[in-house]
């Protein structure tokens, strides 16, 4: 049996580099799948938890979770969309104003 | 036995999660991002969750990744990060600032782990799952649709060509 305390470990370092990779990368889209990353750290660590105190309430957030995610990732990617054809560049350093 | 399948799917999933971050064309990462979910469902299997595996497969590698490739594919991948990085400096600060940030994670919640453990053997099933989704969580399970009814007017709008 591995402890859950090595889940948790793990997902800590699923999570920390998601946040390494929002910072270095300049494609939104990499920034986007590196965020997916830390909601994948987050929900193994909600698994791990909920395994260990015995219930089912970890697994119940972590399907909230995917559903959130889920939208989360339609709109985002139209938003990506809808720059690109406005802009006709994809770079976070571009995206410095809210209006243009 | 059990040790050594967790050290290698561990293994799996962080080369995948770097793999993401390093590789700098952009459908790599999207594959090495399917990887890592991947290894991820196979550690909900070990831990139980039967059906948060089968439903990582589907909702996240499957429903969501084939989104992000076709997204890449519509945006023309491998361009946008050419040419140095202006702020090449700025950038490379975040990885002493990430290491600081699993050390400060891995010694609060690993560090302080004596948490008492719960009734053994919770079951991950559908069965078991949907029924706690269907009677303690009802209210939040029924918010989810209104939510992605939300997530779908609002990218109808914002595809609508003309915009």
């Amino acid at each position: 049996m591995v402890p859950e305390s090595y889940y948790v470990a793990l997902s800590a370092v699923l999570f920390s580099i998601g946040v390494v990779g929002v910072v270095i990368r300049r494609n939104p889209l990499v920034i986007f799948m590196s965020i997916e990353l830390m909601l994948n750290a987050s929900n193994l660590a909600l698994v791990a938890f909920g395994q260990r105190f015995g219930n089912l309430d970890g697994q119940a957030v972590v399907f909230f979770v995917m559903a959130v995610a889920a939208a989360e990732v339609a709109v985002g990617l139209a938003i990506i969309v809808t720059i690109f054809r406005v802009r006709r560049r994809l770079s976070v350093d571009d995206l410095s104003v809210m209006r243009w | 036995m059990e040790h050594v399948v967790f050290f290698a799917i561990a293994a799996i999933a962080v080369g995948s999660a770097l793999g993401l971050i390093l590789r700098p064309n952009a459908i790599h990462g999207a594959l090495f991002l399917v990887v890592n979910l991947g290894s991820v469902a196979a550690l909900y299997l070990m831990l139980g969750a039967e059906f948060l595996a089968a439903a990582q497969v589907i909702v996240y590698a499957g429903a969501i990744m084939v989104l992000f490739v076709f997204a890449i594919m519509v945006l023309i991948p491998g361009k946008e990060e050419a040419g140095p990085d202006p702020r090449r400096g700025a950038r490379l600060l975040a990885v002493p600032v990430g290491a600081l940030l699993l050390l400060l994670l891995v010694s609060v919640v690993v560090g302080r782990w004596n948490v008492p453990r719960g009734p053994v053997g919770p079951s991950g099933s559908a069965g078991a799952v949907g029924r706690l989704l269907f009677t303690s969580y009802l209210f939040p399970f029924e918010l989810t649709s209104v939510l992605l009814l939300a997530a779908m007017v609002g990218v109808l709008l914002l595809a609508r060509r003309g915009a």
